[in-house]
């Protein structure tokens, strides 16, 4: 008959994670001579093997190591819609067939400028390199002859320590440095492989040195490992930071309470505290189905927080730039498409911004190109605008600038004719 | 050769519209954009109001200034045929004129072929016949690699010439038509002394001289399909090019006197029916080769019958293009418009209908309207227009009718490009039927127009029911993401091609050709090759 301790009579009742039984086995004495004591504890009933763990029978603790999400979580509502890749890319590649010549070239490169998030993400940044960006943001034009006339890009892009010096700086160059955004990148930039308490207090901070905008990363590892969930909920968190508390509609007597959103019954939002911008990192993606699907989450999230009723104030962005390969016309393209069904099922307009890997002017023409033959029907054309488009860029400003001398001129002018940022 | 730009002035901003039809509840935002200062331009933006997609237009959205394609081409006041290696006038039969369907002016005088004209056509090439055979096969391939090349040399003004004497966009002819055209000389050079692998234990001679009548749609690339392995293996040709598009296949026969190929062994007679009547009735044509309308089809069919003269026909037919909701949604509306709208749709294996699932047919017809509103229909030589001109007048009478005969059997029309068409020229509004039966004339019939019959399905058995209950088997296209669903639709499909989540992709190393009423044989790889020797 089984001799079992008082300690071993409760396991019997205990299943682990994986359902095997955790008693151990009863063995005459006459086994267990010759055993350590330690390894009388490891006289288990055999377990059957666990496929979680290699085959290795299951222990006391373990957990099933796959995170799982829930099927009622709201990110199981969202579609998965498979993207062809094929058909992607070669849509994508007529857009760089259009002849875009005159007055469609030139008005195209001053609103491309006025689209750039002029960027500067490295470890070795300084307040100075920092100011020297926000000069060339305020004024691209550089004083040059021929380019007086043009527009300030949309906002700098910095680390959020630096970000207090760069609105100080654009507010030194009168109204059209203040009209350029200060963007800080937040949640622990770029790998975001951090706990959600970090990430969170880094997002705070940045919003508190007076950023306009937060440039987010996803988790990509959870995204990857099939946690969606989570995903959703990360992005989530950070647009909530970013909406801001509900501000009490004026003149009204009973208002709706501190949870209630950021918009008003009367259909017109209050403003966000910042805009969020989502990196998606689709260099990491890889498929255009993770693409469209993690694009499809991150609206998903920003819009249940109800930040996204303001229009422009969610974006979703391609890449960090610290990976290759950052933005490309057909990751562009897929991002687009969601944000057309997003505007289709809900109404909301949200932004766009690919990120790095656009160097030339005539990338960008091919990227407003495509901005306008896949979204121009909606809403008059509303995302041909900065406020719904940007580039992030740092070198595309130059070349810009050196193809509407030559539009002016006829000439191209040399590399070193253009102050660096 | 002036060209027209498609607007003489800045297009005025649309007129606000209210958003009825779309429910605002609450919450829902239409506020205003917030704008950046200096936005863009300079110019001030007016608030911008809700515009439903099915009325939405690209117009005053950044639009594309005009830009046309600046070769000019030299064109003759008059051509004659090219028999015997050398250009000669018509002997009775007169001319007729050729028009550029853009601008429905005159481009030059062609010679109506006789009965005369033919005979010495089929004279000289039976004269050529013992020579060009007999020449070494490594010399005919030499020969067709130098015509593949000088093509090449030639693509801009091969394109150009194409464009106005037909009305396909120049976009189409300069990445399309002449590329393939120059492959499908540079596949079949290759092949031409390697027959003995083709046909293992076989010796292959050749069929003899070849009638060629070729159709108005792909003029040059018509004309390569058909010359181009006849060639290879060892024939002499006729050709007839269609008569409102001779003038690219004369320029061909430029190239040829270019490249030294023997006087005889390619004759082009130019004419209309007659003259292709001429050439099927021809005791001396060993071969017949017909691209056209079923109709016509059949009647050579029938006046062969008696004969002993080889025949192959590529025929009419009503592709249908299968869409299921499993399928990459936007990359299929993609390819449904690539399908139906490439070339005005005049293809002839055009995806004309579409069956899409039931579960997504809304979402489908909502994503073909705004996509049809950024197509841009204009001035074939402008390098941004998308959808040219239809190729003649009679064309386009037929096309209307049939928009005609549409509304009247009771589908919904829907045209959503607001583009305004140029005001000379034939040109259509690129279109689709809702609404549509499959027993409706448009559902049956071929348009051979930029117009699409949209139709629902379940299942997918049912789709292979309605995709095969045609006369016509000449395509067909699948649209799904699920690998074993895609095949097996493509083994039941009756159609000669089908193309799994793409659409209109050709190779000269590619097989093409139909079943049922969409004709027989094939052009393009090993397949065909084998009309064009005797085993």
């Amino acid at each position: 008959m089984a001799v079992l301790n008082r300690r071993a009579h409760g396991l019997l009742r205990q299943r682990n994670n994986c359902g095997a039984n955790m008693a151990p086995v009863a063995r005459s004495a006459a086994a267990r001579h010759g055993m350590w004591r330690h390894e009388h504890h490891a006289q288990r009933q055999k377990q059957p093997p666990c496929h979680a763990f290699g085959d290795r029978p299951a222990l006391p603790g373990d957990r099933a190591p796959w995170p799982l999400s829930s099927p009622m979580h709201p990110s199981a509502r969202i579609a998965r819609r498979p993207v062809d890749k094929v058909m992607a890319e070669s849509r994508a590649a007529s857009f760089t067939k259009r002849s875009l010549k005159s007055h469609t070239k030139s008005s195209g490169l001053r609103m491309a400028i006025s689209m750039v998030d002029l960027t500067t993400l490295e470890g070795k940044d300084t307040p100075e390199k920092v100011r020297s960006l926000c000069r060339k943001a305020a004024l691209p034009g550089d004083g040059m002859a021929g380019l007086d006339d043009l527009p300030p890009v949309a906002a700098v892009c910095v680390y959020p320590a630096l970000a207090a010096t760069a609105r100080k700086q654009l507010d030194a160059y009168g109204d059209r440095g203040r009209a350029v955004k200060v963007a800080a990148v937040a949640t622990g930039f770029p790998s975001g492989q951090f706990p959600i308490k970090v990430r969170l207090d880094d997002t705070r901070r940045a919003l508190d040195a007076g950023a306009d905008e937060i440039d987010m990363v996803i988790s990509r590892g959870s995204f990857l490992a099939g946690d969606t969930a989570k995903v959703f909920d990360e992005i989530a968190a950070v647009s909530e930071l970013c909406r801001g508390p509900a501000r009490p509609r004026p003149g009204a007597g009973a208002g709706p309470g501190p949870g209630a959103g950021a918009s008003g019954a009367s259909g017109t939002p209050t403003a966000a505290r910042a805009h969020l911008k989502v990196i998606l990192e689709t260099g990491e993606l890889e498929t255009l189905d993770n693409v469209r699907l993690a694009s499809d989450l991150a609206m998903a999230a920003m819009s249940s927080t109800g930040l996204t009723r303001e229009p422009g104030a969610g974006f979703i962005k391609t890449s960090t730039g610290k990976v290759e390969p950052a933005a490309t016309m057909p990751v562009t393209l897929v991002m687009l498409e969601a944000i057309r069904d997003h505007y289709h099922a809900t109404g909301e307009l949200i932004g766009m911004k690919p990120a790095g890997g656009i160097r030339t002017a005539k990338q960008s023409l091919h990227y407003l190109a495509m901005v306008k033959e896949t979204l121009g029907t909606l809403e008059s054309g509303a995302w041909m605008n900065p406020s719904l488009f940007r580039f992030g860029a740092s070198a595309l400003l130059n070349d810009l600038l050196r193809q509407i001398l030559w539009l002016k001129n006829g000439r191209y002018s040399a590399r070193y004719d253009f102050a660096e940022a | 050769m002036a060209t027209r730009s498609t607007r003489s002035t800045k297009p005025s901003r649309p007129a606000p519209r209210t958003s009825g039809g779309r429910e605002t509840g609450g919450g829902r935002a239409t506020g205003k954009i917030v704008a950046a200062a200096n936005g863009h331009a300079g110019s001030a933006k007016p608030a911008p109001k809700f515009k439903h997609a099915e009325t939405g237009t690209l117009e005053g959205v950044w639009d594309y200034a005009p830009a046309p394609e600046t070769v000019k081409v030299k064109i003759d006041a008059q051509y004659g045929h090219y028999i015997d290696g050398r250009f000669r006038p018509a002997s009775k039969g007169g001319t007729f004129v050729t028009i550029n369907p853009a601008t429905e002016q005159p481009l030059a005088k062609l010679a109506l072929g006789t009965a005369e004209d033919v005979d010495a056509a089929v004279a000289s090439a039976q004269r050529a016949l013992p020579a060009w055979s007999a020449l070494p096969a490594s010399e005919r391939g030499k020969l067709l690699f130098r015509i593949a090349r000088r093509i090449q040399e030639r693509a801009r003004e091969l394109a150009v010439l194409e464009t106005i004497d037909g009305g396909k966009p120049i976009k189409e002819s300069r990445d399309v038509d002449i590329p393939l055209a120059a492959q499908h000389f540079f596949y079949h050079a290759g092949w031409a002394d390697k027959l003995q692998y083709v046909f293992p234990g076989r010796t292959p001679r050749p069929v003899g001289v070849c009638g060629q009548i070729i159709p108005w749609n792909f003029p040059l690339l018509m004309a390569a399909w058909k010359l181009a392995p006849a060639l290879a293996c060892g024939n002499t040709c006729v050709l007839k090019p269609a008569e409102t598009t001779s003038l690219t296949a004369l320029r061909l026969a430029e190239i040829f006197d270019e490249c030294g190929l023997p006087p005889g062994v390619v004759n082009i007679v130019t004419g209309a029916g007659e003259t292709g009547a001429a050439i099927v009735n021809h005791p001396g044509i060993n071969k017949i080769a017909f691209t056209g309308s079923t109709e016509v089809g059949k009647k050579i069919a029938m006046a062969v019958a008696a004969t002993d003269k080889k025949l192959t026909l590529e025929l009419g037919g009503k592709s249908a293009n299968i869409v299921f909701d499993d399928a990459s949604i936007d990359q299929a509306v993609e390819g449904i418009i690539e399908g139906i709208y490439f070339n005005q749709g005049h293809v002839c294996c055009a995806g004309s209908r579409l069956f899409v699932q039931e579960g997504i047919a809304a979402e489908v017809t909502r994503k073909l309207k705004v996509r049809l509103a950024s197509l841009r229909v204009g001035d074939p030589l402008d390098k941004n227009t998308d959808v040219g001109a239809i190729n003649s007048r009679e064309q386009l009478s037929k096309i209307e009718g049939y928009l005609r005969i549409g509304q009247s059997e009771g589908a919904t029309l829907c045209q959503a490009g607001r583009s305004p068409l140029p005001k000379t020229g034939y040109y259509c509004q690129p279109c689709f039927f809702t609404g549509v039966q499959p027993s409706h004339t448009i559902a049956r019939e071929e348009i051979f127009g930029p117009v699409l019959a949209v139709m629902t399905f379940r299942t997918p058995e049912e789709a292979l029911l309605r995709a095969n209950n045609s006369p016509y088997g000449l395509a067909a296209g699948v649209w799904t993401d699920k690998g074993s669903k895609i095949l097996e639709m493509a083994r039941k499909l009756e159609a000669g091609v089908v193309w799994l989540n793409t659409y209109n992709k050709f190779d000269a190393a590619s097989p093409f050709g139909g079943f049922k009423e969409s004709g027989f044989g094939r052009e393009g790889g090993v397949a065909g090759l084998r009309s064009y020797v005797e085993l």
